[in-house]
């Protein structure tokens, strides 16, 4: 054990010994890249397939507080970056990660934080092979920012995407919407709420996997996460060029995310989620899409939620319980009471 | 011998002006001809009585009629040898339509007597009948109404060609045997009977009638049966949001105390809804909480048929799902409101545009909201803005309505309703296509609010066009300025501006404000201290939200603790320190919240916009009227703290809390004028505008009117002092602006 100190200093970001340890150490041991040099090359049987596809993307992320009931900042760099790849249909394959480290840091939490993310790509079946650190003064973060980048596989034949969502097409999630959004709200507002939340965060790729089996013919996928439900809808909706209307009846809320909204006034169709999709599928496989997602921990509280319509393109809508439409509009900024 | 030209400008075409200017010239013997062109109406005329005509133009005009000027100049050209109505002269000659005006007496004395038009529902005349509801595009002719395939009978005919007839040129003409026809549905079946009869037995039997009317359906029973109005109640989901009545004249003064001011205002042609005193006569569910009623008069000869047969007065609500548009097509009433409606009323005669009823007030005048009867009546623009570029202004957020600026003239739109219901943003873009058509409008630049949550600032920017961001309150400012014709250059104006909420340019909620400005910019020289609202959008639902930040605020935590034990208060403190979804606003509309919450008289959660406040009004309606509650200046800032501390001890010594809501009112009122009027003294401001919502409150705007006495005190008396009169104030702004560069280049 060549590291000694308890807490990240700028020496570890100084590009000697200190800083080799502390990789190491602390990240290498743990995430076993396939090798020293800092370039992954990869191969897997899935890119041989005539037709195959590259998929590729990344994210940064930030959350306060860094530790929350049900993951942390590690699991969520992870899964974020596993679900961007599986609303695609790619099969996640492999992760760089990339660490911005306040001076000042926990040594003891980040490896808290990357053993979460090794155990989180474990399960997803990805690997991280690749990655980076550097620290910055004391201040200047908030203590560790994680971007990942994440490369995948379209097997021949998968072809999904808002483009390909018609009017008919029925709306599905994969479980209870804004338990992440909730929980983080509670964490971080140190809320005098009683209310046992845990983040929804989880890689959804065997779920979309799963899907892509059952419902052969899904349309379009997308991971709901920050702007909620409401903004990935608005943006499918605009992209496919149809109006989708969802009933308020059939939304899937915990109650005490919906008792957190109703006491905060906030729309749970615009918390955030880390493990919830919405998909559009052809209204006679929906009930094949909803069963295969069951079978699943991440898919228990899948269900349909909605469909999309020949109406005004781009409008989301929301059918309440006494038959009005309201509209779901774009986030604009930080919501703003319109009541004059 | 020479003649004189006479031009004719305001409402003067589509109201039997050419027939009554062809009488007048028949009864003086003149000569000459009188005809529609763009300007209006232009009469050739010659004779030895010239002088004596001119007079009568002005002094006998139809009542429908509206004259801005009479102009006389030279005229030599040929005259016949009679007088004559000549065919309309110039492209968009006709570009005027009134709005829809009620049954007039003579149609409403020709369907109750023996003859073609007996009993008959669709009977009207120059003076009365649907205009703007049936109006498809312009020139204003039948053709172009939703009368185009009822096809004139021979008698109808020849009234319509015969000048001296008071039906010369109706265009939505009928009778029996050529027009529209009424019948009676339930269950899904027309049944056969008199459609009339019909409903009269359900509406007996304390049934919920849907009445297919002029500018929508109405949902209607008897005022008088509870159970008629509970059930109403349990099927509009509507536990306590008051409902409008509509009542024969006659039964009138047994139900409420009126005015000769009222009366006027109800038999106006566009028989709004009337606000008055109640007697306190009907079941309290008709409005429960509120000291007045709403009322209007029949004002379709098929309202007069079946008030005559109920011979009581009716609930008439309109006829939608909750926070939707009201139902216009018969399909579509039959789809939405089966579940509500035990039978229906329904004709043949579509309903091109949906108008609701329009809500006023007669002392102080005042309209709540701005619909049928008074759309689309136009606006003179003050003196300086005869330059005015074409503008389009979208309005606010809940009560959506839009604004057309034309050199000179300005024409607010009717009420579109809240534009975060999918319809009524339906409604809303088609009102923009609708008015651009109608009134061949082609925008130059578009003004909005400076909200960018708003539905209609959102379709502003999205139009192409330039586009001019009006912040709130400078809009409340200067509608009400425009409504009173404030010249341009008129100098600046302290403009007491009270409502719920609008964005501010510190990107705080302002709502309890005075401002010192003129169409071109302001200052914000005070107002009330700011608050947090928790929950946002929801403290405008719960009054004691905000009671418990107010409460706080100033000192009476342990008060609040104990008015509201069982709220979450805890959390919201938190949620209000931390600033999770908590803005600060200076909201006067949530001080009256929470003044409502304190004195209990509001349930935790509004059923209804504004029950709060309406029912803290209502309260205070029943005090003896002295003293008042006292805010505190902190420099600029209206401090509410001392109020509160008056208020408790008052509470605490058992004080009726009617005369706590009077002092309340008394005391805001006094706290902004006295704001306002060390403007007006110090030299600084002209005069006192008042606007925004809050000043849809007849005691606080009394208040307000005492206390500024001897102060030129401009407020809103044909346009909404609410959201429903933002976009005059965006539009003349954005002229103001328009002719302002164009001055400096
Ligand atoms: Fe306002
Ligand atoms: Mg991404
Ligand atoms: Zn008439
Ligand atoms: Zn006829």
């Amino acid at each position: 054990m060549a590291l000694r100190d308890t807490h990240v200093t700028m020496a570890h970001g100084g590009g000697g010994r200190a800083m080799r340890d502390l990789i190491e150490e602390v990240f290498t041991s743990v995430f076993q890249p396939p090798g020293s040099e800092d370039q992954a090359r990869l191969m897997d049987e899935a890119l041989q397939q005539p037709g195959a596809r590259l998929a590729f993307t990344t994210d940064s992320f930030v959350v306060t507080p860094l530790e929350f009931p049900g993951g942390d900042i590690g699991k969520l760099a992870v899964c974020g970056t596993v679900n961007d790849l599986a609303v695609g249909g790619a099969r996640p394959l492999w992760l760089s990660a990339a660490f911005i480290i306040e001076e000042g840091c926990e040594i003891a939490l980040l490896r808290r934080i990357v053993a979460s993310m090794a155990a989180e790509a474990a399960l997803a079946g990805v690997r991280i092979v690749t990655g980076d650190t550097k620290v910055v003064d004391r201040g200047k973060g908030d203590g560790v920012f994680i971007t990942t980048a994440g490369v995948g596989v379209i097997p021949p034949g998968v072809e999904i995407g808002a483009q390909c969502i018609r009017p008919g097409n029925v709306v599905l999630v994969n479980g209870v919407l804004g338990d992440h959004g909730a929980t983080i709200l509670a964490a971080r507002g140190d809320l005098a709420l009683s209310v046992d939340l845990l983040s929804d965060c989880a890689g959804l790729g065997h779920l979309m996997q799963a899907v892509l089996a059952a419902a052969p013919g899904l349309r379009a996928a997308r991971d709901c996460t920050r702007g909620g439900l409401a903004s990935a809808l608005n943006e499918m909706a605009a992209e496919a060029g149809v109006a989708v209307e969802l009933e308020e009846t059939l939304l899937p809320l915990r109650p005490e995310v919906a008792g957190v909204c109703e006491l905060l006034g906030l729309d749970p169709l615009y918390l955030a989620n880390e493990g919830r999709l919405v998909l559009f599928c052809p209204a006679d496989q929906a009930e094949a899409a909803v069963t295969a997602m069951r079978a699943l921990p991440e898919g228990q509280g899948a269900c349909i939620i909605g469909r999309a319509h020949p109406g005004t393109p781009g409008r989301v809508t929301l059918r309440t319980a006494f038959g009005g439409a309201r509209l779901v509009d774009m986030l604009v900024g930080e919501q703003l009471p319109r009541i004059c | 011998m020479g003649g004189i030209s006479i031009r004719v400008r305001g409402q003067v075409q589509g109201v039997g002006f050419r027939p009554f200017i062809w009488q007048l010239a028949q009864e003086m013997g003149l000569r000459g001809r009188v005809l529609n062109d763009p300007e209006g109406v232009l009469i050739e005329v010659a004779g030895a009585r010239t002088e004596a005509f001119v007079a009568a133009i002005s002094a006998r005009a139809p009542k429908l009629a509206r004259v801005d000027a009479v102009e006389v100049s030279p005229f030599s050209g040929a005259l016949p040898d009679g007088f004559e109505i000549a065919p309309s002269r110039g492209r968009g000659a006709e570009t005027r339509v009134t709005p829809d005006a009620a049954t007039c007496p003579d149609c409403a004395a020709e369907i109750r007597q023996p003859g073609r038009r007996h009993a008959y529902p669709f009977t009207n005349c120059t003076q009365c009948g649907p205009r703007f509801s049936i109006l498809h595009a312009l020139p204003y002719d039948r053709a172009q109404t939703t009368m185009a395939p009822f096809l004139m009978c021979p008698d109808c005919r020849a009234e319509y060609d015969t000048p001296a007839d008071r039906r010369f040129h109706a265009q939505p003409i009928a009778c029996p045997a050529c027009g529209p026809r009424l019948w009676y549905e339930a269950a899904g079946q027309a049944q056969p009977g008199d459609p009339i009869a019909l409903a009269a037995s359900c509406l007996r039997a304390g049934g919920t009638l849907a009445v297919k009317g002029l500018g929508g359906f109405h949902l209607a029973c008897d005022a008088s049966n509870p159970a008629a109005l509970a059930l109403l109640r349990a099927r509009k989901r509507r536990p306590a949001k008051p409902f409008a009545l509509m009542a024969r004249e006659g039964d009138l003064p047994a139900l409420a105390l009126l005015t000769e001011a009222d009366l006027a205002l109800l038999r106006d042609p566009a028989a709004p809804v009337v606000l008055v005193p109640s007697r306190g006569a009907l079941p309290e569910a008709v409005a429960p909480g509120m000291s007045s009623l709403g009322v209007m008069l029949p004002y379709t000869p098929l309202h007069h048929l079946l008030l005559d047969a109920i011979a009581g007065p009716l609930v008439m609500t309109s006829g939608n799902l909750s926070g939707e548009p009201q139902v216009i097509g018969n399909a579509e009433a039959r789809a939405k409101l089966a579940t509500f409606a035990d039978g229906f009323v329904m004709h043949d005669r579509d309903i091109a545009r949906r108008l609701d009823d329009s809500v006023e007030r007669a002392s102080p005048p005042m309209v709540l909201r701005r619909a049928r009867g008074r759309v689309p009546g136009t606006l003179p623009l003050p003196p300086g803005f005869a330059d005015a570029p074409q503008v389009l202004a979208l309005g606010g957020q809940m009560k959506g309505a839009i604004c057309l600026l034309k050199p000179g003239q300005a024409l607010l739109g009717h009420h579109l309703g809240d534009l975060g219901d999918a319809l009524c943003a339906d409604e809303f873009t088609r009102a923009i296509a609708d008015y651009t058509a109608l009134f061949d409008h082609r925008p130059a630049l578009v003004a909005v609010d400076a909200h960018p949550g708003y539905r209609a600032t959102q379709a502003g920017h999205a139009m192409g066009l330039p586009v001019t961001e009006v912040w709130h309150h400078h809009a409340h400012l200067a509608a009400c300025l425009a409504e009173n014709g404030w010249p341009l250059k008129g100098g600046r104006v302290a403009g007491i501006l009270l409502d719920g909420s609008g964005l501010g340019p510190d990107g705080t909620l302002w709502g309890g404000e005075l401002l010192l400005g003129d169409y071109h910019g302001f200052d914000r020289r005070g107002g009330l201290t700011p608050a947090p609202l928790p929950g946002g959008d929801r403290a405008a639902r719960e009054p004691w939200r905000n009671a418990l930040m107010r409460l706080d605020q100033a000192g009476h935590a342990d008060w609040a603790d104990d008015l509201f034990p069982e709220a979450p208060r805890d959390v919201l403190r938190q949620a209000a320190a931390r600033g999770i979804n908590a803005p600060l606003s200076s909201s006067a509309g949530r001080l009256f919240d929470a003044v409502a919450a304190v004195l209990g008289i509001c349930p935790t959660a509004q059923s209804h916009e504004g029950e709060a406040a309406m029912r803290l009004e209502a309260l205070a309606g029943l005090s003896p009227n002295s003293g008042a509650l006292g805010f505190a200046q902190t420099g600029p800032q209206i401090d509410p703290a001392p109020m509160w501390a008056e208020m408790r001890r008052q509470m605490s010594q058992g004080d009726p809390a009617a005369q706590i809501a009077w002092q309340f009112h008394a005391g805001l009122a006094a706290a902004f004028a006295g704001q306002a009027r060390a403007l007006v003294e110090s030299g600084e401001a002209k005069a006192v505008v008042l606007s925004g919502g809050c000043f849809q409150n007849a005691l606080l705007l009394g208040l307000t009117l005492r206390a500024l006495q001897g102060v030129t005190v401009l407020i809103h008396r044909t346009t909404p002092a609410n959201d429903g009169g933002l976009a005059l104030g965006q539009a003349v702004i954005a002229a103001a602006r328009h002719i302002a560069h164009a001055e400096r280049d």
